[in-house]
């Protein structure tokens, strides 16, 4: 027993001891974090400070028209074609031409800019003309401002989610969606990237040819067993490890963003945009960050809950694919002769990644089900429903599965490994294979 | 001397051979055993099932009196004709780990492979990757490994393949000062000068069986023909039909060489009684077959049998 301890310990250590295991586990977070953050950025900082002047025909809107950190308004008093002319020699970027039957006729507003004009400019600008120009019409027709304000009534729904208990739950499918997305392509990861890793281990030692030394000394399960969870810890610690530096990257940003989402959001209101618009704009910066909504998808399936059943479906799918890529690892003498053999394996991993696709839009389906159960789908596609909400049977009832699944696996790659590690020489057939199963001692 | 290792009717067959059929050998406590045999006889199907890698269908391994069993692991240490090391590990770390799998205490490990590196005079290798040694220096890697465990038996497969003839050497000495110590090492082989210079047993295995056994001595008295090589000046006719001439051959000096057979199976003093009347007697030796020659005897002779 001391003996797996060891093994497990070699396993880890050579693995976490090289660089590339540092890179990886530093890298991607702030991958993900940039991934986050650069819509954000964009969002906030999309135009810089633009000037804009204004030729006003109507004369209606000077002093109304208020420049804000995004653009500065500027009133020429030339006519539009004089001040096109000179625009390209003068500082600003963009002269507006607001004409003088603008009541009447509002489309007439014409814009030039000396380079294109962004959307999000061209909304601002016309956004203020708008606005002003309601205003003015509200005015005329005498209706006061202040009334119209305290008026303004907002409607936001939320939906919520009957219990078996009849109670709501508040749900948000929108954060089960990224949530299921975010499960399934973890465990699709791990399955694939750490099952290689123990198979490429599998193939090193029968390459050095260590093995038959290592087989003196250890059960060639221990050495399976103790291979495969040792990357198996290496693999969580770089999941610790993502998780941990993604969580600081992105609250780091968060907090560096929400400074200027604040100020975003009080010049959007000194420029009189109306709540709709600055709701709007705060709904866009919610829908761009991926991190709130699953956070409300969490409560409301308990933590606790989706940690049990996250944990247990991530070893139990990667005990059984990880062991049957050590059978493969043992059948063959290196990376290249793996290829023809790793297809059977790979092939249950991506269908589960793809029936994954197709059940977080129809987590309560038939397929659903069944994907959920199967062993070898069942680890990512029962992740991939677990935030819409499973019952507790169907979770139970898999997870029995699972255990029965793995078991039958790691019996028979054992069978397999114990006697391919010592086959050198001819590429074996899938026939052969099959047969060492079934050989004695 | 009581035997440290018994196999008792042992028979292994894989699909569609019989790698071991009804092998029984006994290697004494505290000798060199010599594991002879042509490729594909059989010598490493006997010794993984030793290492217990695998099970014998019928039959059984005695060590030191028991039914072999995990436990025994930590009494043998392994050198296989295959043998290889984790290319990416230092060298200490790699030897540290493969000792601790034997059993070992790691401070106790430590210790010992100090004293090993001191001896071999490479202490300076401890922290070197193994990938960055050359295969001299990974070969005195693996006998590390096979030994720092000081178990009672000892078992390399094919020792002296891909030695260069310093560590060769080496290797020997080594085998030697274990026996001096009491330590058993069964070796198997194809490099007949190794077994005549090392081996106090053999045995020797062909198509899956043994059909030699015993003391070197005694095996080779088995397969004395009762022939002498004589070197002397002078002529030797054949007139007294004392013994027939195998072979001559001319040396220097007017010396002659010749190969003879004691027909009448005569006393030895006799004979050369007879000898020195016709000629000057230079040299006389009884001709004691090499392991070689044997092993081409009981190999070759079966072969063309069969043919």
């Amino acid at each position: 027993m001391n003996k797996i301890l060891l093994i497990i310990q070699r396993e880890y250590l050579t693995r976490v001891r090289k660089k590339s295991f540092w890179i990886a586990s530093i890298v991607v977070p702030f991958l993900i974090a940039g991934v986050y953050a650069i819509p954000l950025y964009f969002i906030l900082n999309s135009n810089d400070t633009k000037t804009v002047e204004i030729v006003d025909e109507s004369g209606l809107f000077k002093n109304r028209i208020i420049s804000d950190k995004d653009i500065v308004y500027q009133f020429v008093n030339q006519p539009f074609e004089q001040a096109k002319k000179g625009l390209l020699k003068s500082d600003a970027d963009i002269l507006v031409d607001i004409p003088k039957d603008i009541i009447t006729d509002p489309n007439g507003v014409k814009m030039v800019g000396k380079k294109s004009i962004g959307m999000g400019t061209q909304m601002d600008i016309q956004g203020a003309i708008q606005n002003e120009l309601r205003n003015i019409k509200l005015e005329r027709a005498n209706i006061d401002l202040k009334v119209l304000e305290d008026n303004k009534v907002s409607v936001n729904a939320e939906t919520y989610t009957l219990q078996e208990d009849g109670k709501e739950q508040s749900s948000n499918s929108i954060g089960a969606m990224i949530l299921a997305g975010v499960f399934g392509m973890i465990l699709y990861i791990s399955a694939l990237l750490y099952g290689s890793q123990v198979m490429n281990g599998v193939i090193e030692e029968k390459s050095n040819r260590i093995i038959e030394v290592m087989i003196s000394s250890v059960r060639p399960f221990q050495l399976m067993m103790g291979k495969i969870i040792g990357v198996g810890l290496v693999g969580i610690t770089q999941f610790l490890l993502w998780g941990v530096l993604t969580f600081t990257a992105s609250t780091a940003t968060t907090k560096l963003m929400s400074g200027k989402i604040e100020e975003k959001v009080q010049s959007m209101q000194k420029t009189g945009k109306s709540q709709d618009e600055i709701i709007k704009f705060k709904k866009e910066l919610k829908d761009k960050n991926p991190l709130s909504g699953i956070s409300q998808t969490i409560e409301n399936i308990s933590l606790a809950k989706i940690i049990f059943c996250f944990l247990f479906f991530y070893i139990g799918g990667y005990l059984i694919y990880s062991s049957l890529f050590a059978a493969i690892g043992s059948a063959v003498e290196n990376a290249s002769e793996a290829q023809q053999f790793m297809f059977p394996v790979t092939i249950p991993i991506i269908l589960s990644f793809v029936l994954g696709q197709v059940i977080i839009q129809e987590p309560d389906s038939q397929l659903a089900f069944w994907a959920s159960m199967f062993p070898l789908t069942s680890p990512i596609d029962m992740m991939v429903r677990l935030p819409f909400g499973v019952p507790n049977w169907q979770i139970a009832l898999s997870l029995t599965l699972l255990i029965l699944g793995f078991l039958g696996t790691t019996w028979l790659a054992g069978k397999v490994y114990r006697v391919g590690i010592l086959m050198y020489g001819k590429k074996p057939s899938w026939k052969e294979i099959a047969k060492w199963v079934f050989y004695k001692g | 001397m009581s035997n440290i290792l018994e196999a008792q009717h042992v028979v292994k067959k894989y699909a569609g051979h019989t790698a071991l059929n009804d092998v029984s050998i006994e290697v004494p406590k505290g000798s060199i055993f010599g594991l002879l045999g042509p490729n594909g006889a059989g010598k490493t199907s006997l010794i993984r099932i030793i290492n217990q890698i695998t099970a014998p269908d019928e039959g059984q391994i005695i060590l030191n009196g028991e039914k072999l069993q995990p436990k025994h692991i930590e009494d043998i240490g392994y050198l296989p004709e295959e043998r290889g090391l984790y290319k990416k590990m230092k060298v200490g770390e790699q030897l540290l780990y493969l000792a601790q799998l034997k059993g070992m205490k790691k401070a106790e490990a430590l210790e010992k492979l100090k004293k090993w590196f001191i001896k071999f005079d490479i202490k300076d290798w401890w922290d070197k990757n193994v990938e960055d040694l050359s295969k001299g220096m990974q070969q005195k890697t693996q006998f590390i490994a096979t030994i720092v465990h000081e178990p009672k038996l000892i078992i390399l497969d094919e020792p002296f393949s891909g030695f260069d003839p310093i560590n060769a050497n080496l290797l020997k000495d080594e085998i030697l000062e274990l026996k001096e110590r009491g330590t058993t090492i069964i070796f198997s082989t194809h490099r007949m000068e190794s077994v005549e210079e090392l081996c106090d047993h053999i045995a020797l295995i062909n198509k899956s069986q043994v059909v030699l056994h015993g003391a070197k001595k005694e095996v080779k008295n088995r397969f004395k023909d009762n022939s002498y090589m004589i070197e002397f000046k002078g002529n030797l006719p054949n007139e007294h039909g004392l013994f027939e001439i195998i072979n001559t051959y001319t040396l220097e000096d007017g010396i002659t060489k010749a190969h003879i057979r004691n027909t009448q199976d005569l006393p030895v003093n006799q004979l050369i009684g007879n000898l020195i009347q016709q000629v000057e007697l230079k040299a006389f030796n009884e001709n004691i077959p090499s392991f070689n020659e044997i092993f081409i005897k009981v190999v070759g002779g079966e072969a063309n049998e069969l043919l």
